[in-house]
This record gives C-alpha cells, sequence and structure tokens, in this order.
C-alpha cells in the first residue's frame, strides 16, 4: 500500500475507501453517482466536463475514475489518453452509451480498464470499481491465494480446503482463482463471464449462478462454515468467516 | 401534356439530333471542298494540256514559216469560236494581234503559266482586224466594261502560258475557265441543296424522336409523381418493347418493389417493438401506481422496488438486443474480425451452458470433426451459438425420450456447418419455422416462456454479418438450427 501521508488519515478512518474521480457531463447521474458511493463509504469528486476532469486527474491523487465517454468539450477517451500519456497510470472505468463489440475494443484501447455500458446497475459500478481500486490489484503478482482455510496454488493448479485436495475443472479453477484475487470484494455475473469466460453479452439463462453453485458445492463440501457468498441484487463474494 | 417546340430543345433527343446535324454538316462540306478541289485541279490539268497541244502546234507553224505564218496562225485561229485565247504582243506589251481584247496588267510580264486564273475581255468575232487599240490596262476597266457589253460578251477568267518569241515578241496562249466554273457552281448548289436537305431530315428526325422519348419519360415522370405522393404500390409503365426505357422502368419497379418490402418489414417492427416494449412499460407503470395508491409497508415497497428493477432490465435487454440486431445490420467495421476457432467456440459456449442443462436434465453432445476457423467475430458467435443452445435446452426439456441436445461441427463442401439439435417437440409447420427468425416472433406455446422473442433474430443477423445463414430444419423428433459459415480459402 503506497498511499500519500495525507490520505492515511482517511484510509484509517474508513478501512478500503477509496477516492474516486467522477468525469461526467450528466448532472443528475454525476450527483446520484457522487451521493451512491459516499453511501458506500468512498469520496468521490465530481468533474462536469472532459477539461475539468482532466485538470482534476492530473493534480489530484485518485484510486479510481469513472469516466464517461460523450462528453462536451472534451470527450473521455481523450482524456484517457492525454493522462497515460503524462503517465497516469490511475484505473480508468468508462461509462458510455455505446456498447458494441468495436466501442468496447476502442474504449479499451485508449487506455481504459473497463468498460460499462449505460444503463447499469449501480451495484454492477461499484462492484467494478472496488475491484479496479489499484490497491486489490496487488494481488497480481502472488502465486498462492489464501482465504481462511481454502488455499489456491497457481502455479501447481491445485486447490486445497484445510489441508483436504479439492479437485476441480479447469474452469471452476479459473473461476475460483478470480473470486479468490477479488476476497472480500463483490464480484457480479458479468464480471465472472467477461474475467472467467471472455465473454461481454448477456446469456438469457442465469448459467453463472448454476457454475458457481457446482463450485460452491466442491469447495463447501463436507464444511460447515459457508466461504462463498451470494450478495442478493449484486453477485458474490469469497469471504472467511 | 405540352409539346411547344421550346420543351422539344431541351430534351436531350434534341440536343443529340442538333450535334449529329452539325457533325454530319461539317463533315459533308469537308467532303465536297475536297472534292471540288480535286476536280478542279483535276479539270486545271486537261487546260493546261490543250494549252500545251495549240503551243506545240504553234512552234511548228514558227518553225515552218518563222514569225509571218505563227501570226496568220494566231489570227486565223483566234477567229475559230472556242474557248481558246491568243495573243501576241510586242516588247512594250502592246497587243499586236489574237483575240483578247484586255486582261489584267502583269499577266504578259512574266514567262510560263499563270500562276493564278486572271480575267481578261475577248473582242467579238470578226471586230478583231478593226480593233487594234492598245490595251492600256489600267484604265481600260470602264470602256472595257462597256464595249464587251456591246460586243454580248462578258470577262472571263482563265489561265495561260506566256513565251517570248525568239524575237522578244510575247506569245500567249490561255484557255477559258468558263466550263470549270461552271462545274463547281453546279457541285456547289448541290452541296447546299444536300445540306437543305440534311437540316430539314435532322429537324424532322429530332422532332419525332425527341417527341416520342419525351412522351415516354413524362409517363414515366407522372408515375414517379404519383409514387411519391403516398400510392407506393404504384408502378412504372412497361410498354414490352424490351427498349431501354422497359429495362429501366423495370429496375425501378424492382427498387421500389424492395422499398415496399422494407417499409412493410420496418412497420411491422415498429409494431411489434411498440407491443413488446410497451407491455414491459405499462405493467412497470402500474406496478408503481398500485404501490403509491395503497397503504403499504416497507417491505410492500421493496418488493415493488425490486420489481420494477428487474422490469426495467429485461426492457434494457430487449433494447439492447434491437440495437444490436440493427448495427449489425447496418455492418460493422472489418476491424472487428479475425480467425475464429469454431471448434474452441463450441467448447467454450457447452461448457458455459453444461451445468445449466444438467439441471434440467438435458446431455448435451458434442461431435466436432475437425479444427474449424472462419473469419469473424469470437463474442457475436458465441452469443449467437449460446441463444441457439439455450433455446435448444428449453425446448428439449418436453422431449418424449431421454432429453438432448447434439452440437456436431462439421464440413460441407464449401461451408463450415454448426448445428445444434434438440429432440423436443420441434416445430412441425414450415411456415412457423421460417418466421420464428423474424424479430420478436415468439410461437405461442412458447409466449409463457421468458425471453424476449430475440434470440434467434440476433442470431440470424449475427450469421448475415459472417457471410452465413442461419437455417431451422424439422429434426425428428425436435428442430436442428444449423449455422453455416463460408470455409476459409486456406483451408
Amino acid at each position: 500500500m503506497h498511499m500519500p501521508a495525507t490520505h492515511s488519515s482517511i484510509e484509517i478512518a474508513y478501512n478500503g475507501s477509496m477516492k474516486i474521480l467522477v468525469i461526467e457531463d450528466d448532472r443528475e447521474a454525476a450527483d446520484y453517482l457522487q451521493k451512491a458511493f459516499t453511501e458506500a463509504g468512498h469520496t468521490a469528486h465530481v468533474a462536469g466536463d472532459g477539461e475539468t476532469g482532466f485538470a482534476l486527474a492530473d493534480a489530484g491523487d485518485y484510486d479510481v475514475m469513472v469516466v464517461d465517454r460523450m462528453m462536451p468539450r472534451r470527450d473521455g477517451l481523450s482524456v484517457i489518453a492525454a493522462l497515460r500519456s503524462r503517465g497516469n497510470t490511475t484505473p480508468v472505468l468508462i461509462l458510455s452509451a455505446l456498447g458494441e463489440v468495436d466501442d468496447r475494443v476502442t474504449g479499451l484501447r485508449a487506455g481504459g480498464d473497463d468498460y460499462l455500458t449505460k444503463p447499469y446497475a449501480f451495484s454492477e459500478l461499484l462492484a467494478r470499481v472496488e475491484v479496479l481500486n489499484r490497491r486489490a490489484s496487488a494481488r497480481e503478482a502472488e502465486t498462492v491465494y489464501r482465504v481462511g482455510d481454502l488455499e489456491l496454488d497457481r502455479l501447481s493448479h491445485s486447490v486445497r480446503r484445510a489441508g483436504r485436495e479439492i479437485t476441480l475443472q479447469p474452469r471452476e479453477f479459473r473461476l475460483l482463482e478470480y473470486l479468490m484475487r477479488h476476497a472480500g470484494q463483490v464480484v457480479t455475473r458479468t464480471m465472472l463471464l467477461e474475467n472467467v469466460w471472455d465473454y461481454h453479452f448477456d446469456p438469457q439463462t442465469n448459467v453463472i449462478d448454476v457454475h458457481v453453485s457446482r463450485l460452491r458445492g466442491k469447495i463447501g463440501k463436507g464444511f460447515d462454515k459457508p466461504i462463498l457468498h451470494t450478495i442478493r441484487g449484486a453477485g458474490y463474494m469469497l469471504k472467511s468467516g | 401534356m405540352a409539346l411547344s417546340v421550346p420543351a422539344l430543345m431541351k430534351t436531350t433527343a434534341a440536343r443529340l439530333s442538333a450535334l449529329y446535324l452539325l457533325l454530319f454538316a461539317l463533315c459533308a462540306v469537308l467532303l465536297v471542298f475536297y472534292m471540288t478541289s480535286l476536280s478542279a485541279r483535276m479539270l486545271t490539268g486537261q487546260t493546261q494540256e490543250t494549252i500545251n497541244d495549240e503551243v506545240l502546234g504553234l512552234a511548228r507553224a514558227y518553225q515552218r514559216g518563222g514569225l509571218p505564218l505563227l501570226v496568220r496562225v494566231v489570227e486565223q485561229r483566234s477567229r475559230q469560236p472556242g474557248a481558246n485565247l491568243y495573243l501576241i504582243a510586242d516588247t512594250n506589251g502592246q497587243i499586236l494581234t489574237g483575240n483578247v481584247q484586255s486582261l489584267e496588267p502583269g499577266v504578259i510580264e512574266t514567262e510560263g503559266w499563270t500562276t493564278q486564273p486572271f480575267s481578261y475581255r475577248r473582242f467579238g468575232e470578226g471586230e478583231l482586224e478593226r480593233q487594234r487599240n492598245p490595251a492600256s490596262a489600267p484604265n481600260d476597266t470602264q470602256s472595257g466594261q462597256n464595249e464587251v457589253q456591246a460586243e454580248g460578251e462578258k470577262g472571263h477568267n482563265a489561265i495561260a502560258l506566256v513565251l517570248r518569241l525568239p524575237n522578244q515578241m510575247i506569245m500567249l496562249v490561255g484557255r477559258d475557265l468558263g466550263e470549270p466554273e461552271r462545274f463547281r457552281a453546279i457541285i456547289r448548289r448541290a452541296l447546299m441543296l444536300a445540306l437543305g436537305m440534311m437540316g430539314l431530315g435532322g429537324l424532322l428526325i429530332w422532332f419525332f424522336v425527341g417527341r416520342a422519348a419525351l412522351k415516354r419519360i413524362d409517363s414515366v415522370s407522372e408515375a414517379s409523381r404519383r409514387i411519391m405522393g403516398g400510392d407506393l404500390s404504384g408502378r412504372l409503365p412497361v410498354t414490352g418493347a424490351g427498349d431501354e426505357f422497359d429495362r429501366l422502368s423495370e429496375n425501378l419497379n424492382s427498387m421500389l418493389a424492395r422499398i415496399a418490402t422494407l417499409n412493410e418489414g420496418l412497420k411491422q417492427v415498429s409494431d411489434n417493438i411498440a407491443h413488446d416494449l410497451k407491455t414491459p412499460l405499462t405493467r412497470l407503470r402500474n406496478r408503481a401506481e398500485a404501490t403509491l395508491s395503497g397503504k403499504h409497508n416497507t417491505t410492500d415497497y421493496r418488493q415493488a422496488l425490486e420489481g420494477t428493477i428487474a422490469e426495467s432490465d429485461q426492457l434494457i435487454k430487449t433494447f439492447n438486443a434491437i440495437l444490436m440486431i440493427s448495427r449489425l445490420e447496418a455492418g460493422y467495421s472489418s476491424e472487428t474480425t479475425s480467425r475464429v476457432d469454431l471448434a474452441a467456440a463450441v467448447r467454450d459456449v457447452v461448457e458455459l451452458y453444461e451445468p445449466v442443462a444438467e439441471e434440467a436434465g438435458v446431455t448435451i453432445e458434442t461431435t466436432v470433426q475437425g479444427a474449424f476457423a472462419v473469419n469473424g467475430n469470437r463474442e457475436l458467435i458465441g452469443q449467437a451459438l449460446s441463444n441457439i443452445v439455450d433455446n435448444a435446452i428449453k425446448y428439449s426439456t418436453d422431449a418424449t425420450s431421454k432429453p438432448t441436445v447434439r452440437v456436431t461441427l462439421d464440413r460441407a463442401d464449401k461451408e463450415i456447418r454448426l448445428s445444434v439439435s434438440d429432440n423436443g417437440q420441434g416445430i412441425p409447420d414450415d411456415v412457423d419455422r421460417a418466421r420464428v427468425t423474424e424479430r420478436f416472433v415468439r410461437l405461442e406455446k412458447s409466449r409463457s416462456q421468458p425471453g424476449s422473442g430475440l434470440g434467434l433474430s440476433l442470431a440470424k443477423a449475427i450469421m448475415t454479418f459472417h457471410n452465413g445463414r442461419l437455417d431451422l430444419l424439422p429434426g425428428s423428433p425436435g428442430l436442428s438450427v444449423v449455422m453455416s459459415f463460408p470455409a476459409r480459402e486456406d483451408h
């Protein structure tokens, strides 16, 4: 955790809270986001257009930015590209009304880290923003994930719980790997479909639920304490105790 | 229909006729000019030959009897009627004898052939002896004319050979050019007549052809105006002559038919959208209204709001699907396509749906005969296949035998076929089978099932985007949905 001294007090006050910059020209939407992020325990600043957003992002030290793609004065993609060229690596989630395959590709190519199509559920946005938080990405480098008595070795592709070997299919392994990397965070069904299956469409049936309940059966079999929780109206969370 | 001349002038036919007329006239003028100059040259040659013969005869006379005999012969010949001219003048240019009364000054000063036809006046018959006036050329014009008129002779043009006799006297032997000039005049007259006839013909053709074309075009214009006025069932007239106007009308008619079909489709889609979006919107509104009107506790409000969100999500899904189909039909940039491994796509989708199928008691059997690849978009192919597999699982549950979905990937000829078959009740009616890929079409028995009715339409749009086809074939039992991709060249 490399937080500047000025932020440490906030850090202590709200454990896991983030400083979020919302660049969105729709006043109502921006206010709603600010309020919702604040309720979720984060600090959110709002910029009403690309120019202001760029200035704020360039000056402040944000954990995550939420950038609307289409804005007056300066569009979201050019703001992101300009920030990236100045060496700013703050994770960016792009919000856009354009949600087709090629739109997503151009958005991510401009330097975005995630892409969410309007209209969206706030729970989805919150889950994605929390996962994007750079303090969470430190896990990427770890070879062994541990959550409570559950252990996943990324090199040997083995999973143990309380020392007992659990056999998983390759996809189940990737599913668990993703859930464990973001342990303690809400992970939505769409996030799972995107990150584990690499699909960005919406399946007609809730196929992900069945996969998760299967995985839950495998890792929870014979254990009293549930480790893989369903968060109502949002998704799932892997958490011990 | 106004067919005044100014209107006619505005037609293409008239302009073309005028242009052709001009070109033909120009060609005719050039041709006639060439012919006259050629014949003139020929006639001049003939004249010169005659003169040469004459000179030869005179030369022989001179050899035999010297100057006296020559003069005698010249005088004698001068008296004979004909086109020949004779003149003998002294060293000062004073005419001594011959049948020329006067001629252009300077003609006899240079020896040899006259370079240009010159004008002259000749004596009348028998007047030769009497008239011995020196031909002082410059002031002779007025008086000469009077004399000529008196003689009943006119000024003529001639060409001549001028010779210097050994005693420095000048002899001129020439020939009148009356005949060649008459010939030229005849040709000129013929040319004018021909041009006149051509012009008249052109005008007539212009008028009739132009009028006929104008009439056809006017009828087409009138029909177009009628169609533009809203009568989309109207068609342009086809005379059956099979000419270019007919072909044009036929093409325009098929275009109109296509527009009418599209228009019909659009109308149907908007009707469907109106129905399929308005129904849930109405439900949404009614739910909110009902919740507000009655006395409820917090749990009721929560439930109502949750229901509202669920309903909105479904609406958003439907809306996204409609947008996506439109985008696919409008076409994506080629940037979004790359090599897609179909076997992997099948594996991914089957694996995604396998747990759902198992929960529903449906077995998925996969047969992949080789690693087939196509040019396309993995995401879109995955979405189409998952829609089809999703449907197959839903509809195989009413199978009489063990519910099974078979996913087969193989190659037939120049096509790679990815077929998904279920063993449910299928769609027995041919018409219904074709209809289910239309937007929002949901057969009666499936109305109760969740879904937007856009899954197969989207799959079809995706297949069209991939230059492929989506076919629905009757199974035995059940339904077989076949995605056919064109095979890549390198396979």
